[in-house]
């Protein structure tokens, strides 16, 4: 686990940004405008299935983002982030379950619990690095449906059956009357959406750079003064709690949380996200999370083993070819037309 | 007591199948430094061939043995191909890339052989008790399978000129490069070899855990476990440390925990080692300069 080998990677090069000029005002207004269109339009064009399906993408993008912020930038190995998916729907389930609390109260605290537990998982993380934290946390995957089964926790958790919740409803003063559906997809779009914006303003700033060269050059990070110990356990509290909000949105957007939704498999599905979305892009994130939602859906036509075999292939080809994901195809594509323009 | 006795006698034939596994990650990791996630699929999938053999009517030991050969030609074929050409690349990427192994294989072979559960012959019966009824014939039969493995590997290593020459292949690629020894096609024969380890365990621990897609899964982590305890860069180590974790998994499984948390105590000793003694027992202390 020399520090070259962390270099050696064409996705972790720290390329230099050219300074922005900034666009002018007009051209903001326009994109954030457009945005705004292709947020709001699906859920007054789309049937109510494709729309719940809309949400969950976006609400795996959450997850992926969460995953992100600790593998992709600051080079930290987790297959173990369903767990923190899995604690945050826990959390969002058992208080609005158990306690009657509506789902915006069980956000802040399922974000808290997810923090904290993430911050606790760090201080290990830091004696294990590289190749033994993916070990780790790959056994705490496997773990994560026979914990929650246990039957000290029964009474909570609801064991094997699992729990049931209700969607949120749309308030009253809400224009129109929107479905439960078209409410949830503008709940998890407006969630996700602050928190993209808050990650992308974590990465964009001094912060960001410190975890970046953490994950390129450790020593060199620490000789610049880093305390590179604190970012990366600080890296994954926020990993951890990005994680969990997505998965409370996905709790009630599911309307149940049951121990077997939480196998190694969505740790699997979170990394070949970020993996295929773009590793250290925000905004690759989302990409993968629309994959990851998609593609199994079309691949289960074939066979119920094909989406798990097509994940694996594209995984390693990804890694092959496009080890910047998506979100590098594009950039590089943009780069071409701008060079031609 | 008797009860005592059975689980520790239980748990020592459990724990040579982690043992094998133990074994099979830490030849991988020796060579490479490379942790197989794949290696329970991979071994899987070689139990799953030998099934089918012996359904068509080979007898036990003609598919035994041509299935240790056979993954042992999956796994030079997997190094070959998907390795190699990642050889140099960052911790990630090969990471990525045995997720990416893990979820073909495993799913490649619920695709072919289905997701129900089999049956699995064992080669050992017997016509009484053995030992008082304190061990079935199966888990005195596989412990020997093992050993005789484990034995082999050792002899190997320890007096063929080629497992000399793998040997420091593994330790210092580029003496070892130097005084002519083919290191890319020592690693290929490393992967090779741990797939049919891998193989024998899969064959040994089916009759005990019935034949289906993810089999392995749970035994993985306690190989991950073992190797650990031993020392990831140990053999002897990992083969101790397997055995170790074998006995301690039925004991805390009978008298701790139950059964329903036996994964989280291997997920338990994995993070115990690693924080308090990440080298194991035997391992050797890696320092490094920077």
């Amino acid at each position: 686990m020399s520090a070259s080998e962390n270099v050696a990677i064409p996705a972790t090069i720290p390329q230099a940004v050219p300074a922005r000029r900034g666009m002018p005002a007009w051209q903001v207004a326009l994109v954030v405008l457009g945005g705004l269109v292709v947020a709001i339009a699906p859920a007054f064009v789309l049937e109510s299935f494709p729309l719940f399906q809309l949400t969950m993408a976006v609400i795996m993008g959450l997850a992926v983002l969460g995953l992100n912020m600790v593998t992709g930038f600051n080079g930290q190995i987790s297959l173990g982030h369903g767990a923190f998916f899995a604690l945050g729907a826990y959390a969002t389930a058992i208080l609005m379950s158990h306690l009657d609390w509506s789902f915006w109260a069980t956000l802040p605290f399922s974000a808290a619990v997810c923090g904290v537990v993430g911050y606790g998982i760090g201080f290990p993380a830091l004696r294990l690095g590289g190749l033994y934290l993916a070990l780790t946390t790959f056994s705490l995957a496997v773990a994560v449906p026979q914990i929650l089964k246990h039957k000290s926790i029964e009474d909570w958790t609801g064991g094997v059956q699992g729990l049931f919740l209700v969607k949120p409803d749309a308030p009253a003063w809400m224009p129109g009357a929107l479905t439960p559906d078209q409410w949830m997809y503008f709940v998890a779009v407006g969630v996700a959406g602050v928190c993209f914006l808050l990650c992308w303003n974590l990465i964009r700033g001094r912060i960001g750079r410190a975890l970046m060269a953490t994950r390129d050059h450790q020593t060199a990070a620490e000789a610049m003064g880093m305390d590179t110990a604190t970012l990366k356990t600080r890296a994954f509290a926020v990993s951890a709690m990005v994680t969990g909000i997505a998965g409370s949105l996905s709790a009630v957007a599911v309307e149940f949380v049951a121990p077997d939704s939480f196998s190694l498999m969505v740790s699997i599905t979170l990394f070949v996200g970020m993996v295929v979305g773009g590793v250290a892009s925000i905004l690759g994130s989302l990409f993968g999370g629309l994959f990851v939602l998609f593609v199994p859906n079309i691949a289960e036509a074939i066979s119920k083993a094909a989406p798990g075999v097509i994940y694996g292939i594209l995984l390693i080809a990804f890694l092959f070819i496009l080890p910047d994901g998506f979100a590098g195809l594009l950039r590089r594509i943009a780069g071409r037309l701008r060079g031609r323009g | 007591m008797d009860g005592f006795a059975h689980q520790i006698i239980a748990g020592i034939a459990t724990g040579g199948i982690y043992a094998s596994v133990a074994l099979a990650l830490v030849m991988i990791y020796q060579a490479t430094h490379h942790v197989n996630f794949a290696q329970g699929e991979m071994a899987t999938l070689s139990t799953f061939i030998a099934w089918s053999m012996v359904e068509a009517g080979f007898p036990y030991w003609v598919a035994f043995a041509a299935t240790v050969m056979l993954s042992f030609l999956i796994g030079v074929l997997v190094e070959r191909l998907l390795m190699r050409p990642v050889q140099n690349a960052a911790v990630l990427t090969h990471v990525g890339v045995f997720i990416g192994l893990l979820l073909i294989v495993g799913n490649m072979t619920g695709w072919i052989f289905g997701y129900t559960t089999k049956v699995y012959p064992s080669p050992f019966t017997s016509s009484g008790p053995l030992m008082g009824g304190l061990i079935s014939a199966h888990e005195l039969g596989s412990t020997a399978v093992t050993l005789v493995v484990l034995t082999l590997v050792f002899l190997f290593f320890r007096y063929t000129s080629l497992g000399l020459a793998m040997r420091a292949a593994a330790y210092n690629p580029r003496s070892a490069r130097l005084v002519g020894i083919r290191v890319g096609w020592m690693l290929a024969l490393g992967w090779g070899l741990a797939a049919a380890i891998g193989a024998v365990a899969g064959m040994m621990v089916a009759p005990v855990v019935f034949l289906d897609p993810s089999m392995m899964t749970g035994i993985l982590l306690y190989a991950f476990a073992g190797a650990l305890i031993g020392g990831i860069d140990n053999p002897l180590g990992a083969v101790i440390g397997g055995f170790a974790v074998g006995v301690l998994e039925n004991l805390a499984g009978a008298y701790v925990v139950g059964t329903e948390l036996k994964l989280t105590v291997a997920l338990a000793i994995i993070i115990g080692v690693l924080v308090i003694r990440p080298s194991g027992l035997l391992g050797r202390v890696v320092t490094s300069r920077v």
